[in-house]
């Protein structure tokens, strides 16, 4: 499968995505995120450990728990996009810029 | 020339040989005629590119139909060391209607001597845009429609920006 496959799977579970609207909100710990679900702190668990798997959350420890906050690396293929429009369009505009100047 | 990424935005700059006012003059007045030619949304050929040079105005190409495709809003015009503009542009490369779903980019013009200027753009808050949009993009491929949880999932993330 492919990763956006994988995301796609993984949403599919509507626990699952109760849980990420909760860490898309804002950064949750796992007891957090417990409390505002009908559900038990080992479900949680699970449901966390396949949204990072996914690479849709990521985990950051903070004293004896973790802290889940959504995973940037979601957004690399955007970023290598913008790399490549940003690139082109600086080298051309330094070509532009050095061109020598008629006098008026 | 140098590159950098991080997690939610892409810095590039760029020292060109010229005055900062030259620099800037350039950039703005002749932006359409360095923007890469395949960075086109309307269906058909550019005829030109017009960036409009106040807070408030638009970077707009016109197509040689006559049609427009407004992709960047300018929200901050200062001749000339600085400019800040949206990117209307959805991860899908298609016009993002919901100015919270957009990012920024910010040019800074930064003079290392009188003839000397670099050139520094910081595009940033790409989290606007969506989170793993473009991976799930490609796991749907041409299917009709999103589901209707994707659709949700994308507002959610699209708010937290």
């Amino acid at each position: 499968m492919t990763n956006g496959n994988v995301q796609l799977a993984v949403l599919a579970d509507p626990t699952r995505r109760a849980v990420l609207e909760l860490v898309a909100e804002r950064p949750r710990s796992v007891a957090e995120i417990t409390r505002a679900l009908p559900v038990t702190q080992s479900a949680v668990s699970q449901h966390l450990k396949v949204l990072r798997e996914a690479q849709l959350v990521r985990a950051k420890p903070k004293g004896a728990s973790n802290i889940y906050h959504i995973d940037p690396e979601g957004l690399a293929a955007l970023r290598a996009e913008l790399d490549r429009f940003w690139s082109k369009t600086l080298a051309a505009y330094k070509a532009v810029v050095e061109q020598p100047q008629e006098e008026p | 020339m140098s590159t950098q990424a991080t997690g939610t935005s892409v810095t590039h700059s760029v020292v060109v040989e010229a005055p900062i006012e030259r620099a800037f003059k350039v950039f703005t007045e002749q932006f359409g005629g360095f923007k890469p030619r395949e960075h086109n949304l309307l269906a058909v050929p550019i005829a030109e590119t017009v960036f409009e040079p106040r807070v408030g105005g638009h970077i707009y190409d016109r197509g040689t139909d006559g049609s427009e495709c407004r992709w960047a809003r300018v929200l901050a015009y200062e001749p000339p060391n600085r400019l800040l503009l949206s990117w209307d542009i959805s991860a899908q490369w298609r016009i993002e209607p919901d100015p919270a779903k957009t990012s920024e980019w910010e040019v800074r013009f930064i003079a290392e001597s009188a003839q000397r200027t670099r050139v520094e753009i910081e595009h940033r808050k790409l989290e606007r845009h969506g989170q793993g949009w473009e991976g799930v993009r490609d796991g749907v491929g041409s299917e009709r429609g999103w589901p209707l949880y994707l659709q949700r999932y994308a507002d959610l993330i699209a708010r937290q920006g």
